[in-house]
């Protein structure tokens, strides 16, 4: 035991020296690996930054609020919209048939929505926005509160007004220190009345309710955005007791509303969810997301490994004589091929070593961007797991790409190796 | 007797293309014996040195090392051996590039299973071969005569009881060829054996028996009359 500890401190020390003197070559060996694993900490990393911002943007929502998005999905699956993909079949009537009290009795209010780009424009200044089209109950759905002037009413929604509300932003972009309300904005060759102006919120649900322009719902539909349809409808409920009943009376009346008989939710071109089952599709999505990312990775370490097999078979050609004359002077084969795997393995472990602090950094800074574009719910989290994946993958490419060079240079016969010029 | 070789043949087989270099190969040798191995290149004297020092291992034939049959060594016991009971010295050196003077020297004690102050013996290797104010150079850094006596400081260091020289002179200048010589005869008079392969006869004719290879086969063995000794003047610190 004690001569293999012994033996151990002195391959250390062998090593070290070997790997000094090719410097060079040591450092873009371990360059693969360094990449490799550095890809894998920042993708863990900042896939586990964006999700706590998503989760906390999702919870920021509130757990009182459920949305109906158009079309049909699976329970764990997303809503076809969250794909981009444009969906008709929510209209103004099914808000309003939400909004009946009869209907759904724990109702606090419902919002509709439409979403657009657009730039708008006062005087000389002008600035590229969202444009949401809204109804009326926006402010107690959301939970925005207006800094000054009054939002639009509920007549307002359908009778073409043109009164709007600018977001905190927006009315910084545009007016700066003046004096918005009453003033008129031209979007798209329309004019505006600008009636309000909403108080500073910063980011919910991943859009920043500061930076928008709030339209009544028709004015939006019919002079900007040319459709029928509604992008989404967000209801709030009185209690979070009430969340499931709400649900239902929602799915009910929706079916009723577009003459759909099956209860079973198999027909249904709409689909209802509460924040909670929301945030459980994300997490589900983005996990997997990150995982196959931090796999795709991993597998650079793989590509990596194969690149220090190739460095090694050379260096074991390179150093035949070497071998030759360890052997000469009293190596066994063991002791050679210890050698040179150990060689591998710590150029995979350092090269590991030096990617987890590289990936570390690099998050750690991608971390303070996120900060710093006022993303205040991005944390920095490096994951146990991704460090062990890591410094697993690195160990275990050491091995198995060591194995082979080392077994060759063990095998040489002294006498050959010797003579080899 | 130490080393007893018996009808010893060698056969290269390269890719299916035998090539017989050894043909009954027989003499024994004994401790603190000087022996020169000698022949042109092609008689096989390399190779005889090869398995003598258990790099190499013959076709056919017996060889006992201090009465043991070496048939019966592993790989381990091989190295052991070649660790403890031989000191090698290359014609063309052999020590580890980029490396100092002192390591080069301590690299035999790595392999050792003993515990050792390898610096204290690597210094005191590099002292007998006068070299102590070269320890710490890189061995690109000293002239050919330094690096050979380098790989025989590195060849001591084990305190080995035989010391194999293949063509130890072959690369140097005749001066320090001289320094070379004079340290194996030095060696020889402290008790070790030395077995030394040349094709000089003046190289050959500083030790006490000759053995003159041809062709593989061995021509003769004689004892050498008029011994030289290597003069001082390669002027040893």
């Amino acid at each position: 035991m004690r001569y293999y500890i012994l033996s151990l401190q002195k391959s250390i020390a062998q090593l070290f020296k070997s790997l000094l003197i090719n410097k060079t070559r040591t450092f873009l060996t371990m360059l693969g690996i360094v990449i490799g694993v550095s890809g894998v900490i920042i993708i863990m990393s900042v896939g586990a930054g964006a999700q706590a911002l998503v989760v906390s943007q999702i919870e920021s929502l509130g757990s009182k609020v459920v949305g109906v998005h158009p079309g049909n999905s699976g329970k764990d699956s997303p809503p076809p919209s969250v794909m981009g993909i444009v969906i008709t079949t929510l209209n103004y009537d099914d808000l309003q048939a939400i909004r009946n009290k009869k209907n759904v009795p724990n109702l606090v209010e419902a919002v509709g929505f439409i979403r657009g780009i657009g730039t708008a424009s006062w005087k000389s200044n002008s600035y590229n926005t969202t444009l949401n089209g809204v109804t009326s109950g926006y402010l107690t759905v959301e939970g925005v509160e207006l800094k000054e002037g009054r939002f639009f009413l509920k007549a307002e929604e359908r009778n073409m007004s043109r009164n709007v509300v600018i977001g905190s932003l927006v009315k910084e972009e545009l007016f700066g220190d003046s004096d918005a309300i009453g003033q008129k904005i031209q979007i798209r060759d329309h004019s505006f009345n600008v009636i309000g102006v909403l108080k500073e919120k910063g980011m919910v649900a991943l859009s920043n309710a500061d930076d928008q322009i709030l339209i009544p719902m028709k004015t939006m539909q019919k002079l900007i955005a040319g459709v029928d349809h509604l992008a989404i409808i967000r209801v709030k409920v009185d209690n979070e007791e009430n969340v499931k009943q709400v649900m239902e009376d929602v799915k009910y009346i929706i079916r009723a509303q577009h003459n759909i008989v099956d209860q079973t939710g198999a027909q249904d071109d709409f689909t209802v969810r509460s924040a909670a089952e929301a945030l459980e599709t994300i997490t589900t999505i983005t996990d997997s997301l990150r995982y196959f990312l931090a796999l795709i990775a991993a597998l650079s370490l793989v590509v990596g490994g194969i690149g220090i097999m190739n460095i090694m078979i050379v260096s074991v050609t390179e150093r035949t004589q070497e071998i030759g004359l360890r052997k000469a002077i009293g190596a066994s084969s063991a002791n050679i091929s210890n050698q040179f795997l150990i060689e591998t393995i710590s150029i995979t472990s350092i090269g590991g070593l030096i990617g987890i602090i590289l990936g570390s950094l690099i998050s750690y800074f991608i971390y303070l961007g996120a900060q710093f574009l006022d993303y205040k719910d991005w944390e920095f989290i490096i994951t146990l797991d991704s460090v062990a994946l890591s410094v697993g993958v690195s160990i275990v490419v050491g091995l198995i790409f060591g194995i082979y060079p080392a077994r060759r240079a063990s095998k040489l016969q002294p006498v050959e190796a010797l003579r080899y010029e | 007797m130490q080393i007893e070789l018996k009808k010893i043949s060698k056969t290269f087989d390269t890719d299916g293309v035998k090539t017989p270099v050894l043909f009954d190969v027989s003499f024994n040798i004994d401790r603190g014996e000087f022996i020169a191995i000698m022949g042109p290149s092609g008689s096989g004297k390399s190779t005889l040195m090869h398995i003598i020092g258990l790099l190499d291992f013959a076709t056919r034939g017996g060889y006992k090392l201090d009465s043991l049959n070496i048939d019966n060594f592993d790989d381990n016991e091989l190295a052991r051996l070649r660790n403890q009971k031989f000191g090698f010295v290359f014609q063309s050196f052999h020590l580890l590039p980029r490396t100092t003077v002192l390591e080069n020297v301590k690299l035999p004690l790595t392999y050792s299973k003993e515990e050792n102050d390898s610096s204290a013996l690597a210094r005191d290797a590099l002292k007998s071969v006068g070299l102590t104010h070269r320890l710490n150079y890189l061995t690109n850094q000293i002239s050919g005569g330094e690096k050979q006596r380098v790989a025989i400081a590195r060849a001591l260091v084990n305190n080995p009881d035989i010391i194999l020289a293949d063509e130890p002179t072959g690369n140097l200048d005749s001066k320090s060829g001289m320094q070379v010589m004079k340290i194996l005869q030095n060696l020889n008079d402290q008790g070790k054996t030395i077995i030394l392969v040349t094709h000089e006869f003046y190289t050959a004719e500083h030790s006490k028996r000759i053995i003159k290879m041809m062709d593989g086969k061995l021509k003769t063995d004689t004892k050498v009359r008029n011994r030289r000794r290597a003069s001082s003047n390669g002027k040893l610190k």
